[in-house]
């Protein structure tokens, strides 16, 4: 294993995050803290405890998982993205450092910010509202894999963009439709029966429902059905990378 | 010499179905500098590329220090620095710490004191925590250079290294480039400044439409292929050139003050003599005589000439 090489690709991602460092701090506080005003103060105090959690705690989970999803496939792609667009990428295909590696430093330090970023918001979030975390470990966990799960998906989506518009169009359409869709602010109990069973088909549905478990202990699906719907997204997300680098899917010619 | 990079019917089509290599067989040998010569499109870069293991070759095999560059990629890849022939630097980024990054990615520890002594060779060390993006166009090319050095590369490739530079950062580049073999590192640079090959080279291969026209040392080829020229200039014009001396294949000058003859410098018999006496025979006076070594470039313009024709 090219350990320095891995060590080079994080420390050099996780540059851009400490160069930018107020905004990769201020931009998620101010937005959580924006959310909890308008959800948590002004709707919430009118909303009925969810499953005798209240509301401004209910949406704090979901809250997390919509910005590390956005945050994670957008470091992410942006990441692999930028040295392809500007063609400093030559040196990291040059360089004797597998795929695997180059992954693993990618996909590795956008993991970190967005896991960063999600603690950041669990903090600012306790100045709000009172809650407390039923099964920290699995809490963790659940953030770990999340993050590496759609971090692969952003390195993804940096490969296959040829330009910042498609870049940023993904995350639009496709990743917050689906946080927002997935039950982030609310319980898909509360959607009629036909929508409930949508909903099912929405991956995000069973992160945020097993992030949620692991603060209160109440879900909108079983807890192993999150972990499995997890394992198979990040496999999936393994697959097509695997096949990125054997094919040379727009990176070498 | 042993050679560190041998290359053999190297084939490479890219998807669109150009043929950038038709078959190239190369040796280059430890510690030698090999210029690369040949017109825009010629496959220079793609050579380069596939050696480097940023281009996937469609046939031949490519082994460099002994190993095989697609089974052994990890060793090859660890003997080779690439300076490529586009100016590509993170615009963010500090000049040493993009030095200090190039280090790790080859899987180097970290070593401040070579790096720093890797920018003080390059003239930039006054520049180490200037933001790539603030710097002139020579010095960007410096920092690509010194990042291809400082994960000690022992095969150096330089992909057209004074493209649009000035004559004297070119000078300070052909200089670093003759201190580099010094130290024992292996050059290769690509060029279509016939000028740079002959002022810095060892060995010249000449490349165009993905074929290595050939490979020889400089002053050999100077030799095979260097024609001289002898112009002899007469004191009253002449209208045509005398039957007397049709067998030399001489060339009136415009305005029929001088006559020109072309000779191989390493012939054994010029024939200079011979035409000189004709010339007096005829009754022409002479009023000077110069000769003129043909370059590189009037060699090169010959060989890819030759091949079209």
């Amino acid at each position: 294993m090219n350990w320095y090489g891995i060590a080079a690709i994080w420390r050099f991602e996780m540059g851009r995050f400490f160069r930018s460092i107020l905004q990769s701090i201020v931009s998620p506080v101010v937005s959580t803290a924006l959310y909890f005003v308008v959800f948590g103060a002004a709707i919430g105090s009118r909303m009925p405890e969810i499953e005798s959690v209240d509301y401004g705690a209910f949406i704090v989970p979901g809250l997390i998982m919509l910005t590390v999803l956005q945050q994670s496939v957008q470091n992410a792609g942006f990441g692999i993205y930028f040295p392809k667009f500007i063609g400093t990428i030559y040196e990291v295909l040059s360089a004797p450092i597998s795929s695997l590696e180059i992954v693993i430093g990618y996909v590795g330090a956008a993991a970190t910010k967005s896991m960063l970023i999600g603690l950041i918001i669990l903090v600012t979030s306790l100045f709000f509202v009172d809650f407390s975390i039923v099964h920290p470990v699995l809490m963790l966990a659940f953030l770990v894999l999340t993050s590496v799960s759609f971090s692969l998906l952003g390195f993804i989506l940096g490969i296959w963009a040829r330009n910042f518009e498609q870049l940023n169009l993904v995350p639009l359409l496709v990743v917050t439709p689906l946080v927002f869709l997935g039950g982030s602010f609310y319980s898909v109990s509360m959607l009629p029966p036909f929508w409930q069973n949508v909903s099912l088909l929405n991956p995000v549905l069973y992160l945020v429902s097993g992030f949620r478990w692991s603060f209160f202990g109440t879900a909108d699906v079983p807890v192993v059905a999150s972990l499995a719907a997890i394992f198979v997204f990040a496999g999936l997300c393994l697959g097509i990378v695997w096949w990125i680098f054997r094919t040379g899917f727009r990176l070498k010619s | 010499m042993p050679s560190i990079v041998k290359v053999e019917d190297l084939r490479k089509t890219y998807d669109n179905g150009f043929e950038a290599l038709k078959g190239v067989t190369l040796d280059i040998e430890e510690g030698e500098i090999l210029a690369l010569l040949g017109p825009n499109g010629a496959g220079k870069t793609t050579l380069i590329s596939t050696i480097c293991g940023i281009a996937r070759p469609t046939f031949g095999r490519i082994s460099v220090g002994g190993h095989d560059v697609q089974s052994e990629w990890r060793k090859t890849r660890k003997l080779i620095g690439l300076v490529p022939q586009e100016i590509n630097l993170e615009p963010f980024e500090f000049v040493q710490s993009t030095l200090r990054f190039s280090r790790g990615l080859f899987g180097k520890p970290r070593n401040d004191a070579l790096v720093d002594g890797v920018l003080k060779d390059l003239a930039l060390y006054d520049k180490r925590d200037s933001r790539t993006s603030e710097l002139s166009g020579g010095m960007r090319r410096r920092v690509l250079i010194a990042k291809a050095l400082s994960h000690e590369p022992r095969v150096l490739f330089l992909d057209e290294p004074t493209a649009g530079v000035d004559v004297e950062l070119r000078r300070d580049m052909w200089a670093l480039v003759k201190r580099l073999r010094e130290e024992g590192v292996t050059i290769i640079l690509t060029t279509h400044y016939i000028e740079e090959a002959e002022a810095i080279a060892d060995r010249i291969g000449v490349i165009n439409s993905g074929e290595l026209l050939l490979v020889e040392e400089k002053s050999a080829l100077m030799q095979r292929l260097g024609r001289k020229e002898i112009r002899i200039k007469l004191t009253e014009p002449v209208e045509a050139i005398p039957d007397a001396l049709a067998e030399y294949d001489l060339v009136r000058s415009g305005d029929g003050t001088s006559l020109i003859y072309a000779y191989k410098a390493t012939g054994e018999r010029t024939g200079i003599t011979r035409l000189l006496t004709a010339v007096q025979a005829a009754g022409l006076v002479l009023s000077d005589i110069q000769t003129r070594q043909s370059s590189l470039e009037d060699i090169f313009v010959r060989l890819v000439r030759e091949e079209v024709a």
